[in-house]
């Protein structure tokens, strides 16, 4: 390839470009472990907050927001699942429908957080009487994440070439074993990189879970229990508790380890599944 | 084959997603039946008032198995219209009861203050209440008027609908739309790392937070009100002049479980508790 | 084979019935918004509320004005600084990095996209405000705000644009480079166009992210209810104004707060309209 000025330039722009990203992200990440590290131990992980979040552990809240993230992803899933089968493959059926029915979840997925918070506040908390509880806020939660399902499903649809349709429809299969033996296998890591950045974004949620599964520290014996997850407990302990920056910065690193771990694990499932996908 | 999938009625999609709907209602209903049990006790309000109301909480169930108290902030006004609506057993209000709340009844846990606190490297130590007018007017805009350095001063103002505003106001004789802000915080411990982080600001927390914070060596310091310096001691003491009690207020005399944990948070069983979170027990 | 036609047939009836529940969620959430914002509509006015500029609920005045200009000014600032920076990033990625570096690269934009606002937030309130009031006090303002909402937004135009650059086949850069093309011609002339809607879309998600942005722009915005004069002026975002009053509002001033959310999501319809006609392929790519 010939070079240019231009290209020298941009060339240089990229590095430069990337290596503020890394600073800026190394500047922020050693700010939330150096501060943390000296905290996290067993006893945090599996201990109860005590003296206002100051003392202790956050198990509780670890089980609240798996709660939370259970309930969203139990409603999401599956709905998602089905609207997007429905798009993509009887989307020919009704194409006004269709658009429309695709317009609005980009809308939706625009929306803000906080937005989403009054709804669930005003619709699950007040209207259907679920109160300030787990129930509310994963339901919260699922209306945030299923366009992100939905998209990223499709594309996993999408990715499956018509040949291989064209074949089971000329083997006879019905439909519903054409969907169930082979498009979804083939949209699985499609969906799941969805999944991943779905519970990505449900995990660092604050807004949004304010208002609709509120402030409770304790441990939760149902989702109608009012449970705090992670992001909230982070935010207050740093904004609401004096002295809890040491605890909050600990929680921040345990939020940082799942997240690297989830990102890991999805990665790895999907060359797992890919490399499955070639061998047959 | 195609054909038979496109006769399926558009309308039954419809139904199924009604169906769905209502299944999801029906169970929310449920619900709440369930939760609304005799060993059970909802208390919202005040934020200032939540931390301390959440560790008795704690200490009441561990005293009493099988009973489960759930405190939820959201702020004084909403602790007096959910205890009358009775959406809350009791509300948490970080004030005393106007006389348009008469209504309510309250019980006093504990008393706060509110101190005016600046950054630590600010050698200003005390200001009047006419230099405090004057600065949260736009009036004073230099510490150096005051008998600082020569500095902008940052003015820190809480968000409205808080108590702490109203309290902060009212004591000073100022309007809400008189003021003129730099920054406008929520919760006390914004303010304390907003001042902590500014060398000209002033501002107002609870004193309690602030006294937690200047000992835990965050760069704050609490400047003295009318002459009395501001601490939990001198609040102790019934001296200081910005005071307030924090209550918990039904709207029914309490009975069963709501009047003994009352009974409970005002008893000397819990001084420690008040004392760790500076704030001041009652006097029996 | 009958039992198989039946089965289809309820595959279908499930499947439109979860599509059509996730379609009229969008109605839903406005229908609710609406509903709760209505007593406030009533008594001022949608006119008043989008001009006024005094925001003073508990006494009865709502005017949103300062804060639209506060959440637009952030928005198009944080776009600004993170649009350019994300490309260049992503074509860094992409084009220029040795392997393990991209990769490297790549992996930090996923953990900087999934971290929680507040630790941003929280990072912009004792790092970044206290050096910017060195400049100018208050330091909480639309500056701080900018940087932090373009760093928040930043890994999403990245990570989103170099998918784009990925599903760009291979041949094009090697017919570009056949041709004799220039790395930046070829860039300019093949791959950026092949990858437009793809960025296209980045930009897009990116503007939904900034704009919907609380929690970090409630800690180190300033919060002041004031149309903001220069870049060092504190300002409140629409955001932060549900988040900060919220748990404190009743009646009207609740209501007003629904309102403030209904304008957020009616201004993201907007958006996404007008980047339904502006981009012939739509925003599906």
């Amino acid at each position: 390839m010939r070079e240019s000025r231009t290209d020298r330039l941009l060339e240089l722009a990229c590095w430069c470009s990337a290596f503020m990203v890394l600073a800026i992200a190394g500047w922020i990440l050693f700010d939330v472990m150096g501060h943390g590290f000296r905290r996290v131990d067993l006893n945090f992980l599996l201990g109860s907050p005590i003296d206002a979040g100051r003392q202790g552990g956050i198990a509780p809240i670890l089980v609240s927001t798996v709660l939370i993230l259970g309930v969203c992803m139990t409603v999401a899933v599956p709905i998602g699942v089905g609207a997007a089968v429905a798009l993509s493959e009887y989307g020919s059926e009704g194409r006004r429908a269709t658009r429309l029915i695709r317009a609005s979840l980009d809308v939706l997925a625009g929306i803000p957080s906080i937005v989403f918070g009054l709804f669930g506040n005003a619709l699950f908390c007040r209207a259907l009487g679920m109160g300030f509880s787990i129930a509310s806020g994963g339901l919260t939660l699922a209306c945030m994440a299923l366009p992100l399902v939905i998209r990223s499903t499709e594309e996993g649809l999408r990715s499956v070439p018509v040949e291989y349709r064209h074949a089971a429809a000329a083997l006879g299969m019905s439909r519903t074993s054409t969907l169930v033996h082979l498009l979804l296998p083939a949209a699985t890591p499609g969906l799941l990189v969805g999944l991943v950045l779905g519970i990505g974004r449900a995990l660092a949620e604050t807004a949004a879970l304010l208002f609709t599964s509120g402030y409770v520290s304790r441990w939760p014996t149902s989702i109608f229990d009012s449970g705090r997850t992670l992001s909230v407990h982070i935010y207050d302990l740093s904004m609401n508790v004096p002295g809890g920056d040491g605890n909050s910065h600990a929680s921040a690193l345990v939020l940082v380890a799942l997240l690297i771990g989830i990102n890991l694990t999805a990665s790895l499932m999907a060359n797992v599944w890919l490399r499955r996908r070639i061998r047959t | 084959m195609n054909e038979n999938i496109a006769q399926t009625n558009p309308r039954h999609g419809l139904l199924l997603a009604l169906g769905l709907l209502s299944l999801l209602v029906a169970s929310c209903g449920q619900s709440r039946v369930t939760s609304q049990s005799a060993n059970r006790l909802t208390l919202t309000g005040s934020s200032t008032v939540a931390p301390l109301a959440t560790e008795i909480a704690r200490r009441y169930e561990d005293q009493h198995p099988g009973v489960r108290i759930d405190v939820q902030t959201g702020g004084s006004a909403r602790g007096i219209a959910d205890a009358r609506s009775g959406v809350a057993d009791i509300g948490m209000v970080s004030r005393d009861l106007k006389t348009s709340e008469s209504d309510l009844l309250a019980f006093t846990i504990a008393g706060d203050g509110i101190a005016l606190i600046v950054n630590r490297a600010n050698p200003v130590t005390e200001l009047s209440d006419e230099q405090v007018v004057a600065i949260y007017r736009g009036q004073i805009r230099n510490w150096s008027h005051v008998g600082g350095e020569d500095r902008t001063i940052t003015v820190v103002n809480k968000a409205e609908g808080r108590s702490t505003l109203e309290l902060f106001l009212s004591h000073f004789g100022l309007e809400n739309s008189e003021i003129r802000a730099d920054v406008v915080i929520g919760d006390n411990e914004q303010g304390v790392k907003t001042v902590a982080g500014l060398p000209g600001a002033l501002g107002y927390v609870s004193i309690g937070t602030a006294e937690t914070d200047a000992a835990r060596g965050v760069s704050i310091r609490l400047l003295p009100m009318g002459g009395v310096e501001a601490s939990v001691s001198s609040l102790q003491q019934g001296r200081f002049p910005l005071s307030r009690r924090l209550n918990l207020v039904s709207s029914l005399p309490p009975e069963g479980l709501a009047k003994s944990f009352i009974d409970f948070a005002r008893s000397a069983e819990v001084a420690d508790l008040v004392a760790g979170l500076a704030f001041v027990p009652i006097r029996p | 084979m009958n039992r198989n036609r039946k089965t289809d047939q309820l595959l279908g009836v499930l499947v439109k019935g979860c599509a059509i529940l996730a379609g009229t969620l969008l109605l839903l959430v406005i229908l609710y918004l609406v509903h709760e914002s209505l007593p406030l509509l009533r008594t001022t006015g949608a006119g008043r509320l989008l001009t006024d500029s005094a925001w003073r609920p508990t006494s009865g005045q709502f005017g949103l004005w300062p804060m639209i200009a506060g959440t637009l000014t952030v928005t198009a600032g944080a776009l600004l600084l993170a649009t350019p920076i994300g490309l260049l990033s992503a074509l860094f990625c992409r084009c220029y990095a040795p392997r393990p570096l991209g990769k490297l690269l790549r992996r930090i934009l996923e953990l900087l996209a999934g971290l929680p606002s507040v630790v941003y937030g929280f990072w912009g309130l004792v790092v970044l405000v206290p050096l910017i009031a060195r400049i100018r006090p208050p330091g909480a303002s639309v500056l701080a705000g900018i940087l932090v909402v373009a760093i928040m937004v930043l890994p999403t135009i990245a990570l989103l644009v170099d998918a784009a650059l990925e599903s760009v086949p291979a041949d094009y850069s090697r017919g570009a480079a056949a041709l004799g093309m220039t790395r930046w011609g070829a860039l300019r002339g093949v791959i950026l166009p092949a990858a437009s809607s793809g960025i296209f879309t980045a930009v897009l998600l990116a503007t939904a992210r900034a704009l919907g942005e609380t929690m970090a722009a409630l800690m180190v915005c300033g919060n002041v209810v004031r149309t903001p004069e220069s870049l060092l002026d504190p300002v409140r975002t629409l955001t932060a104004n549900i988040a900060l009053e919220m748990a404190y509002a009743m009646d009207l001033h609740r209501s007003s707060l629904f309102a403030t959310g209904l304008l957020l999501a009616l201004i993201v319809t907007g958006l996404v309209a007008l980047a339904e006609v502006l981009s012939p392929e739509g925003i599906d790519a």
